[in-house]
């Protein structure tokens, strides 16, 4: 439905998006994950048309947004960021305007407005001006206009943005909701979300994508490094070269290390495979020395950590 | 072309729920009051003294009371246009709403078309309210009405120039007062650069600065004579300050 190929964009002397490419299927609901100034936003406008690539082409459907420009807008509803909203308008005429505008013929223009309003739980607010709508009702009127049409694709620009928990689940839901029949993508930086409503995830860092997978699968790949975390009362180094002659251990992080009256106090992070334990066999080797055994933990990594790990490290590294 | 409606309907409708609309309008029919009436009156005593002292010779219609009233229009627009138009794409910018507008199946150039015929249709409706002035001079005298016309007709074409080049300035800046100032002073550029040259050596610079100066366009029709040229020069002025205006709005999208 969405096809990405191969898009960069340089602002200046700034290249906000390295070679970027990634498709999302009719019906999918891909999420869009990445640090602040990655370049969601930016891929977002590429994909909308309201800026050009550099380099590279993007095609919503049959049709390819710089050569086609109007009949592949007419196939996506936007919500940018900010969302922008004529504040001096009435929520009806505001809606009406826009329907009239994406060409939602005449006679049916007025039960579609009614439906829309429906769905974005705006019908009680409909003879308001825009500028005096709270911000949680506003961004409702956002997700109204690019729903007006009803577009199959939606690009939302971070939709639950400013929401209190209540609103965040109920736009959630929308989402979800909308997703079955529309192709949607979406930005966030609430990584639950991510997992909530996402059938699949692009993180993006520094311009380029650093991983593309369900969040379940990002999940397990990353999973497949177990890590620990010890602390023991034992010399630095020597402990240090006892933990990577272990089998099975991948990386070692020394961590802080704390003089205490008892000794040395060192913390050291160990990365392995899951397949196996390691915890047994250090916690017998640190005895066997005779150190002392303070911790012996074992972290599971959330989206969170692995989000964490993907944007810092150096892209080639990243993804296995 | 419906879609090109709808964004004139919009951007028409909101010149009456702004302020800012009003005030133009207000103070336009003021000043082009106090200026008609003071013209009546300068008109009425010079006939008086012509039909006293023949020696003064026949007082012209067109030349001593429709260019001199509508000279003085003309400033007041000169100074007025840029209010007019300096919210169209700058406050766009400024709210972000042109992101919408821009993500929308709608043309560049229905958008920067619906915007200018829009804010011209105000201008018309506004000149359509000075009318009243002509009108009383029908049940009071018995005037001809062609050099009205065409002084009309100057006036609306000034406007559209005038106006065009508010889009464009517009167009390049979230700025509104920026937009406006620099409208303003391309306008005035375009006003006085016939002054320049004027007669001194009438070599090829003086000529160019004669062609592009409003006022060499402007002043024929305010006597009464309609020239092709003329009407060609105000109609591609306009539609060069439009294009341009498009062009800006495709760098926006090439640049960011
Ligand atoms: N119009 C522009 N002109 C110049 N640089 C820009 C422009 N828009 C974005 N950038 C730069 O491009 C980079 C990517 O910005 P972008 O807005 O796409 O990030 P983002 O992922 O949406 O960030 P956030 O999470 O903060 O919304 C940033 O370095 C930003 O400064
Ligand atoms: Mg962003």
């Amino acid at each position: 439905m969405i096809e990405v190929r191969n898009v960069s964009k340089q602002f200046g002397v700034t290249r906000a998006l390295n070679d970027v490419s990634f498709t999302v299927r009719p019906g999918e609901v891909l999420g869009f994950l990445g640090p602040n100034g990655a370049g969601k936003t930016t891929a977002m406008r590429i994909i909308t048309g309201i800026l050009t690539a550099t380099q590279g082409s993007v095609r919503i459907g049959d049709f390819d947004v710089d050569e086609q420009p109007l009949k592949a807008r007419a196939m996506i509803g936007y919500l940018p960021e900010s969302v922008p909203l004529y504040r001096d308008m009435h929520v009806e005429d505001y809606l009406g305007f826009i329907a009239r505008l994406k060409g939602v013929p005449k006679a049916k223009r007025e039960a579609h407005l009614t439906e829309t309003l429906a769905r974005c739980g705006l019908t009680s607010v409909r003879n308001r001006l825009i500028g005096k709508l709270s911000k949680g009702y506003r961004q409702r009127v956002g997700i109204a206009q690019a729903l007006t049409a009803n577009p199959p694709v939606l690009v939302l620009d971070e939709p639950t943005e400013g929401l209190d928990p209540k609103q965040i689940i109920e736009i959630r839901n929308l989402i979800r909701e909308l997703g079955g029949e529309r192709t949607i993508i979406l930005s966030t930086h609430i990584l639950p979300e991510v997992s909530m409503i996402c059938e699949r995830v692009i993180i993006i860092n520094r311009g380029s994508v650093v991983a593309v997978d369900t969040p379940a699968n990002l999940n397990r790949s990353l999973q497949k490094q177990s890590v620990i975390r010890i602390v023991a009362g034992a010399p630095r180094d020597d402990f240090l070269s006892l933990c990577r002659s272990i089998p099975g251990v991948r990386t070692c992080e020394p961590g802080d290390t704390q003089g205490t009256a008892a000794g040395n106090r060192i913390t050291v992070r160990i990365e392995s495979s899951t397949d196996m334990d390691l915890r047994p066999q250090i916690a017998s080797r640190i005895v066997q020395k005779g150190w002392e055994l303070f911790e012996l933990s074992s972290e599971t990594m959330t989206l969170e950590d692995i989000f964490i790990q993907l944007v810092t490290r150096e892209p080639e590294g990243a993804v296995e | 072309m419906n879609r090109f409606l709808t964004i004139f309907n919009r951007e028409l409708g909101s010149y009456f729920i702004s302020p800012i609309a009003y005030i133009v309008m207000a103070v336009f029919m003021i000043v082009t009051g106090m200026i008609f009436y003071s013209n009546v009156v300068f008109y009425a005593q010079a006939s008086a003294m012509s039909l006293q002292n023949p020696s003064f010779g026949q007082l012209i219609l067109a030349e001593d009371f429709i260019r001199p009233l509508f000279d003085n229009i003309c400033v007041i627009l000169l100074f007025m246009s840029p209010a007019l138009t300096m919210r169209l794409f700058s406050e766009e910018k400024r709210s972000g709403t042109i992101e919408l507008l821009l993500s929308y199946p709608v043309r560049d150039t229905e958008i920067i078309l619906g915007k200018f015929l829009a804010c011209l249709t105000f201008l018309v409706i506004m000149t359509a309210l000075t009318s009243c002035y002509p009108i009383f001079l029908y049940f009071t005298g018995n005037p001809e009405i062609g050099p009205f016309l065409t002084a009309y007709l100057g006036f609306f074409l000034m406007g559209a120039v005038f106006l065009s080049i508010g889009v464009f300035t517009s167009s390049m800046t979230d700025n509104q007062i920026i937009a406006a100032l620099f409208a303003f002073g391309i306008n005035l550029v375009l006003w006085i650069i016939g002054w320049t040259g004027g007669g001194s050596d009438g070599g090829m610079l003086s000529g160019v600065f004669k062609y592009v100066s409003i006022i060499e366009h402007y002043d024929p029709l305010v006597k009464g004579v309609l020239n092709s040229q003329d009407i060609i020069y105000f109609i591609s002025m306009s539609g060069l300050f439009l294009f341009l205006s498009h062009r800006v709005l495709i760098a926006r999208k090439l640049r960011g």
